[in-house]
């Protein structure tokens, strides 16, 4: 490995740049930006005035531009497609705006210090709730669990966590805020907290710790990071890049999304999947989970089809219990849990979650 | 400069690396980014989110990919220090 360690070898770096680009370097990433925030007010109503047009503007060009008679299968479809995607990636882009300046005050770090002086029942609360705004992807779940266990959080808290943080996300609940309304937006956030909270307490209770990989009680966590003092910018700057991140990889699901639900929308007659995901048929609970557990899609895929199938006919429980199953427990994240939990804890993990699912279903289907 | 790019093969762990060789080149320093893909490896470092980057021994991001404009300006001031 060269490294630059004496003066000389340094001013020959710096006397012959490669390119001309090496002022830049010079001047902080915040400052070359400029002030971010002035940019707020304007953005925020270009955005109200614009989603305000898009219901008229989606029938102008459905009915005007286009031509279609209204009563038509097609038209129906075609107009609920071009209202529904744009509103849907404009709810995107400020919640996950929005998510991206709130996670910025959240770090693993500071969530693993939170918890590690927490008792059991407090702290499968209080990891559920930060699993929310916690920033997590489940390709960090294995150092995020490490990370945790060797600061002495409970596992049952631990796995608290590990539900909570897929399961309950910011574009899950935009979607459902946006196709179905607040109240279903908030029945989600709810069960979903108070399922990860339930699982993860149950599973402490049943003292599971051997079966844990024993190497993980041997792994060193070196110095954890140094701690970060953002400034505002910094943090609009996390939310932006945040919004390209995340609407840039999500957007072709919702709109394919959208695109499938705007068939059944238009199409599918009225009614039509009560008989097979309705409240009658009890067993479509059961069914929606073992269908929804191996099957491993974001929540911007799965959200737009439920829609439709809800409007269709079937159950609020059946269906929440379905979307629940497909983005909290998928087969990638569970794979990778493998590494540090042995097969009966796993077992373990996604039986009682499956289970609590159930519950939920059943639960809301007697419910509305 | 010691330089590592933490994360266990995840498709924004290679695009950690290939931002972080970009930033150098762009700085014209020749410096290998070496990948550290063991999870025990990536613990003892003190992330606990992938992808990470490391200079010096010291964990400069988590969990997200730094803008250019961040990467050029640690690693400048890593090349500096020394």
């Amino acid at each position: 490995m060269r490294t630059p360690a004496n003066p000389q070898q340094l001013s020959k770096v710096s006397a012959e740049p490669p390119t001309p680009r090496r002022e830049p370097i010079l001047i902080s990433p915040t400052r070359a930006r400029g002030r971010l925030w002035v940019w707020i007010v304007p953005a925020a109503l270009a955005w109200i005035l614009l989603y305000g047009l898009l219901e008229s503007v989606s029938r102008w060009v459905t009915y005007r531009a286009i031509g279609l008679d209204d009563s038509t299968h097609l038209a129906r479809a075609v107009q609920f497609f071009l209202y529904e995607s744009p509103k849907v990636l404009m709810l995107l882009i400020v919640v996950v705006f929005g998510v991206g300046i709130v996670r910025s005050f959240f770090t693993p770090e500071r969530t693993r210090r939170a918890l590690a002086g927490t008792r059991e029942s407090l702290g499968n609360v209080l990891a559920g709730g930060l699993g929310v705004v916690t920033p997590f992807c489940s390709c960090s779940a294995v150092p995020l669990f490490l990370g945790f266990v060797e600061a002495g959080v409970p596992l049952g808290v631990t796995l608290s966590f590990l539900i909570s943080a897929p399961m309950v996300n910011e574009v899950a609940l935009v979607l459902l805020f946006g196709l179905f309304g607040w109240r279903v937006a908030a029945i989600y956030l709810g069960t979903g907290l108070a399922l990860a909270i339930v699982a993860g307490w149950t599973l402490g209770r049943l003292h599971l710790e051997r079966f844990v990989e024993s190497w993980v009680y041997d792994v060193r966590i070196g110095m954890v990071a140094e701690k970060e003092s953002l400034t505002w910018n910094d943090r609009l700057q996390r939310a932006i890049q945040a919004v390209r991140e995340i609407v840039g990889k999500v957007w072709p699901y919702v709109v394919a999304g959208i695109a499938v639900g705007a068939g059944i929308h238009g199409y599918v007659p009225e009614g039509f999947m009560a008989g097979i995901m309705g409240k009658s048929a009890w067993w479509s609970v059961p069914a929606a989970v073992l269908i929804g557990v191996p099957m491993y899609s974001n929540a911007a895929g799965i959200v737009p089809v439920v829609q439709a199938l809800l409007e269709k006919g079937a159950a609020l429980g059946t269906v929440l219990a379905f979307m629940m199953a497909v983005i909290g427990l998928s087969l990638p994240e569970t794979i990778i849990l493998r590494k540090v939990l042995k097969l009966p804890l796993i077992g373990a993990f996604v039986g009682i979650v499956a289970l609590g699912i159930l519950f939920i279903g059943y639960l809301f289907n007697a419910l509305f | 400069m010691e330089i590592e790019v933490l994360g266990p093969g995840c498709n924004n762990c290679k695009k950690l690396h290939a931002e972080t060789e970009k930033a150098l080149h762009q700085l014209g320093l020749e410096v290998p980014v070496t990948k550290v893909e063991r999870i025990d490896e990536i613990v003892a470092h003190g992330a606990l989110m992938t992808p990470a980057l490391v200079i010096n021994g010291k964990v400069k991001a988590a969990g997200r990919i730094p803008s250019q404009a961040e990467l050029t300006s640690w690693l400048a001031t890593a090349a500096m220090d020394r």
